[in-house]
């Protein structure tokens, strides 16, 4: 076993307390704060999910008027796929990062705790709506006219601006990690001797770089058409709703890749661990992963196959999304040779990793027959996609996410999660699921359409539906079993020490928690999974054997040290923003609360540029 | 702006600078994609101009001429600007950072006046989907070319009073990246949405 | 928890209504399933499906039964410390696994193609379509059939084994077209013209719905679809082509001096003064056998529900209804008396 140096003080003063969480500038803080965020969320998605299933248990449903059920799909989707998926992953983007390249903290500290700060602006002005008059109610996807119909009811206000605000938070962390990788990179690690997740976090946020102004553009034209009268979607004066279709998918499209690659590169990280091997066709996962991106812009309009587009662009949709299909196989097969001939330790981590291969498998799968587009004629709009999506979003990007918490929580706490408990939360997930999902592929194909309140009697739809119903509230159980182990596991849980899985990459490296300035000395890299060769030669016959004695990790802190000071500027901008958006809402009164947030904005602005990142302060 | 520099390694300093460089190229990146979709848009519209004006009645191409040519000449003093830095010139250099705001400031006016006939001639941003996608995309543009001069202001004036330090010269390129992206992006919407439709 | 789930389902499966008549008129228990093609569309859309399903199954069973075997196989045992060849990738296997999935779907994108084109190419003129025109409202569908010069709502008749050919936009929001036993959804855009081709083989009752979110009631926005032989199907339109006669007596009479009142201001009665088109055409409601976008079953007991208070059966906003702009959501409820009910539906009783 490797011996590390000891946890060391921070070499600059660490505000305490609430008031240090809110001026944190520190990367692992701020991922802490996304990731408990994100979980928050996650439960209100989760009830939101289990109230529809309530409603849809059985025929002529009386839980929920249409309105409370619209508003409910509406902020389910909306609230699982910005306020949860998206944070979460950036939850690990923003500890792990940094730990994996062997870097201190982010490129631009402050920048990042501001995207945190806006991101939970506009969380909460989503959540918000539910009290004030009436959450969203005109799908996630808001199809215009339906969309910009209603002006009385300022519901759909709501839901263009709140988009807008997440998705500044996410363009500007963007900015910051792209500069992050091609910039801060520990000496030696070259590009492509990165790991696998810090790839596919470059790639998913060049993704959101192209993906979320075209959607800004298209949320900006919806708010105007509500509140300025402008007639983008206007169909009786020549606006075209298909143009709002374009935008949103040309955005929507890269947006199911950027749920979906943080996943795969935390499972591209669990897998190699727990199977004690490399993974297997490394740079052939990265380039696929790559390869997706690209391929990701060229395929938005499958989306749109009953739109009307006529035969040729759906006959060239059609193609390039049935052939975005083969690097997706491409990971899928180098994950299974990973575990060939591996000594699997099936701990729970690794359990959330294999049921993600199972599971997207499956998902995927079900993707491809979407691609078909006359079979997608049937099949758009019903439970069949319904189906498809929640195997490559909760089998896929759920499941690894959280197998990635069963893996960094013990760097991130220091403390092991019970594995008594998580494999309980296992098998109760991939009970529950499947039995949620796995009979909506019948309930579309039976003619089950989406988005509907209700269904009658005498449509065969019954037992599928109570079946998925029971299966929600499962998986309802299963995620209370986590919680429980969380809460357990952070009063008094197992130590995990620096390096509990005999892990091959930077972060196991150091003490868990780490220290606020990471590595005492930056590691100079000299190979792909750099600590795994320091631990293990190869022998003859392409074994591993430990090199004796283990390596000493420990090293003298170096000197000059600066870490970014703490600051309450950004939180400051953040909540300006959240004050100009609440009062966009209600225009005309409304620009009073849109003056007054712009000047907290700019005068957070206007003190951050003023101050130093780092200030002297011992 | 800061210019304390983040000591990260052995060797080599990750100087602010260069992060900064490298930020702003990305952002404008994502910048392409903004106003590709505005263009798109307008592009999709350029014809449907419902009961009100179109391109051919209401563009006046040699004001509008006149105009970009303003703004092209303060992307040639921006080239001045930062080449008054690199030689530290800082004295030179904000005269012209200042020369390029004033010229940017021109074209701004030069934007707000012809904005107003248009809307006294009949075509307003609820005329038409033409009117709409043709005052969007022009004001996002205009607003970019605010934030430029609010900047070039700001750069100028921090030089003035000697908060840039070293970084001077570095901070003068960021704001030139940008701006001249701007003047860019207004050669693309002359074209395209001026010369193109008459 | 779940006891309580549980008994919350069995109770509400208890309470039947049948709201939509389906018993009398179905005998499919799964009278929308789009794996049982009644028509030459849905029928190639069927086989097409069913090669990329078992094409898709193959390679699941494959896939999922090597990541079991692998699980098991390499599983650590307790306490075991195996040595591990440390295998970086293998170029052939990464060729084959990149060539075997682009192989397979180039197979199934061949048939994908030519189904498509095939299906979205309109109709010869050897095949003597039938041309009708189909407008989504919020939510109801509005059918005029051109060749004949009549217009109804919510039930299409159409004559069995003969091309159909719909010609389809919208009043107010994105709507769609889908019949499952037929053919595939279509939407409706305002604005545009989209086009569906249709057929059954056999005359029938075909059961559909809307299937693009269109607002508050959109799974409450159904369609039926008649097929008939040609001779039945000549003799519907001719009825649908005749004006309604109104009796001046009776409690019908009574019922006509409310509707040309009250409900003019919304719906055509042809051969009347009411000539709105701003609701369901009515001229032979009597003829049909569901009312409220398909949902109710043409039912007294239905009808007096419904006008007594619309928006209680099926969720509506009338009050948000701006005529000008041409934005309808729904029926208002119109404060009608019981007598003035029992006049309608007096009328309503004529309209055959």
């Amino acid at each position: 076993m490797a011996t590390l140096s000891p946890p060391v003080e921070a070499p600059v003063a660490v505000r305490r307390g609430v008031w240090g969480w809110i001026t944190t500038t520190d990367h692992k803080k701020i991922g802490i704060l996304y990731g408990s965020s994100a979980i928050v969320f996650f439960v209100v998605g989760g009830i939101e999910a289990l109230l529809i299933r309530v409603q849809l248990a059985a025929p002529n449903g009386e839980f929920l008027s249409a309105d409370a059920y619209n508003q409910m799909f509406t902020m389910h989707a909306t609230t699982m796929v910005f306020l949860v998926v998206m944070p979460a992953a950036a939850a690990f983007t923003n500890y792990m990062l940094p730990l994996l390249i062997g870097a201190r903290d982010v490129a631009f500290p402050r920048l990042n705790a501001f995207s945190y700060w806006v991101f939970l602006s506009g969380g909460l002005f989503l959540t918000v709506s539910f009290f004030l008059g009436g959450a969203p109610d005109g799908g996630w996807f808001g199809y215009a006219p339906l969309s910009t119909q209603v002006t009385e009811v300022v519901r759909m206000d709501y839901w263009a601006l709140g988009l807008i605000i997440v998705g500044t938070a996410s363009l500007l962390a963007s900015v910051n990690f792209i500069t992050t990788v091609f910039t801060m990179r520990a000496p030696g690690m070259t590009l492509m001797r990165m790991p696998v997740f810090a790839w596919m976090s470059l790639v998913v946020n060049f993704l959101l770089l192209f993906s979320l102004p075209i959607i800004t553009v298209g949320l900006i034209q919806v708010f105007l058409d509500r509140n300025l009268g402008t007639l983008f979607f206007d169909a009786a004066s020549g606006g075209d709703p298909i143009l709002w279709q374009h935008m949103f998918w040309l955005f929507g499209h890269p947006e199911v890749y950027v749920l979906i690659l943080p996943a795969m590169g935390i499972v591209s990280e669990v897998l190699p661990t727990f199977a004690r091997k490399p993974l297997f066709g490394r740079s052939f996962v990265i380039f696929s992963g790559i390869a997706i991106g690209f391929m990701g812009f060229g395929v938005w309009a499958h989306h749109m196959f009953t739109s009307g587009l006529g035969p040729v662009a759906e006959a060239a949709f059609a193609l390039t999304t049935m052939f975005i299909a083969v690097p997706t196989g491409v990971k899928i097969f180098n994950w299974m040779g990973t575990i060939w001939g591996g000594s699997l330790r099936l701990n729970s981590s690794m359990l959330f990793s294999l049921g993600f291969i199972a599971m997207f498998v499956i998902g995927g799968l079900s993707g491809v027959t979407h691609a078909v587009a006359p079979a997608d004629w049937q099949q758009h709009d019903t439970y069949y996609v319904v189906a498809h999506f929640h195997y490559v979003l909760v089998g896929g990007a759920i499941f690894g996410l959280i197998s990635g918490l069963y893996y960094w929580w013990p760097k991130i706490t220091g403390k092991l999660l019970d594995e008594r408990l998580g494999k309980w939360h296992f098998w109760l997930m991939m009970i529950g699921f499947n039995l949620t999902f796995a009979p909506m592929h019948i309930l579309g194909l039976n003619g089950m359409p989406r988005r509907t309140y209700r269904y009658p009697e005498g449509l065969g739809f019954e037992f599928w539906n109570a079946m998925a119903t029971i299966g929600s509230f499962l998986i309802g159980v299963a995620m209370l079993v986590l919680f429980w182990n969380l809460y357990r596991t952070w009063r008094r849980g197992e130590i995990a020490g620096p390096d509990p899985w005999d892990g091959r990459t930077l972060e196991w490296t150091i003490s868990s928690p780490p220290p606020e300035h990471n590595f005492d000395q930056i590691p100079v890299v000299e190979r792909e999974d750099d600590f795994w060769h320091r631990k293990y030669r190869t022998a003859e016959d392409g074994t591993a054997i430990a090199i004796e004695p283990a390596p000493d990790m420990s090293f003298e802190r170096e000197d000059n040290i600066h870490l970014p000071s703490p600051s309450f500027y950004p939180t400051l901008a953040a909540a300006g923003l959240f004050v100009v958006v609440m009062g966009l809402v209600y225009v005309p009164w409304g620009l009073v609360a849109v003056g007054v947030g712009a000047v907290l904005t700019l005068w957070g602005l206007f003190g951050w540029s003023m101050e130093p990142l780092t200030r002297e302060e011992h | 702006m800061s210019t304390d520099t983040l000591v990260q390694d052995h060797g080599g300093t990750h100087d602010v600078s260069h992060l900064r460089k490298v930020a702003m190229w990305v952002f404008l990146g994502s910048e392409v994609l903004l106003f590709g979709s505005l263009i798109t848009t307008f592009l999709l519209y350029r014809t449907r101009i419902g009961d009100g004006p179109g391109a051919e009645e209401i563009f006046d191409i040699p004001f509008t001429s006149v105009s970009s040519f303003i703004l092209l000449m303060s992307s040639l003093t921006m080239v001045m600007a930062h080449h008054s830095a690199s030689r530290k010139d800082w004295r030179q250099m904000r005269v012209w950072l200042l020369a390029t705001g004033m010229l940017g400031m021109v074209f701004l006016s030069g934007q707000v006046f012809e904005f107003t006939e248009f809307v006294e001639e009949g075509l307003t941003v609820t005329t038409s989907p033409f009117g709409s996608s043709f005052f969007v995309l022009t004001g996002f543009h205009g607003a970019h070319v605010a934030v430029g001069v609010l900047m070039l202001l700001a750069t100028a004036f921090m030089s003035f009073t000697g908060r840039l330090r070293d970084g001077e010269g570095m901070n003068v390129e960021i704001v030139g990246l940008y701006w001249h992206f701007v003047d860019i992006v207004w050669i693309v919407i002359f074209t395209v949405v001026y010369l193109m439709q008459v | 928890m779940l006891l309580l789930l549980a008994a919350m389902l069995i109770v509400s499966a208890c309470a039947g209504t049948d709201r939509l008549g389906l018993e009398s008129v179905v005998s499919d228990d799964i009278p929308q399933n789009s794996l049982n093609p009644a028509g030459p569309e849905a029928r190639q859309i069927d086989d097409l499906w069913w090669l990329v399903f078992w094409i898709a199954t193959a390679v699941f069973v494959v896939v999922e039964t090597a990541l079991i075997y692998m699980i098991v196989r390499f599983r650590q045992r307790r306490g075991e410390d195996r040595p591990v060849k440390q295998v970086h990738g293998n170029i052939t296997l990464e060729i084959i696994w990149t060539v075997i999935p682009a192989v397979l779907l180039a197979a199934i994108a061949i048939p994908t193609v030519a189904t498509l084109l095939d299906l979205r190419s309109a109709p010869e003129p050897s095949d003597n379509a039938l041309q009708i025109e189909v407008t989504g409202h919020q939510w109801w569908w509005e059918f005029s059939y051109p060749e004949y010069g009549f217009t109804t709502a919510n039930e299409l008749h159409i004559p069995a084994g003969r091309q159909v050919y719909l010609t389809m936009t919208s009043a107010d929001v994105i709507h769609s077209f889908w019949a499952p036993q037929l053919a595939g959804k279509r939407d409706l855009v305002p604005g545009r013209e989209t086009n569906l081709k249709i057929e059954a083989d056999e005359p029938g009752l075909y059961l559909g719905q809307c299937a693009e979110f269109c607002g508050l009631a959109h799974a409450d926005m159904r369609l039926r679809v008649f097929a008939s032989t040609d001779a039945e199907f000549e003799a519907w339109a001719l009825a649908q082509n005749q004006p309604a006669s109104i009796p001046t007596e009776g409690p019908a009479a009574a019922g006509w001096e409310t509707f040309s009142v009250v409900c003019a201001s919304c719906h055509t009665i042809d051969g009347t003064s009411a000539g709105a088109e701003l609701a369901p055409n009515l001229t032979h409601f009597a003829s049909r056998s569901t009312f409220g976008g398909a949902t109710f079953a043409n039912t007294e007991q239905h009808l007096r529900e419904w006008l007594a208070d619309p928006s209680a059966l099926k969720p509506m906003r009338p009050e948000l209804n701006d005529l000008e702009v041409g934005r309808v959501l729904g029926m208002p409820d119109l404060g009608l008396t019981e007598d003035q009910i029992d006049g309608l539906i007096a009328l309503l009783e004529t309209l055959e």
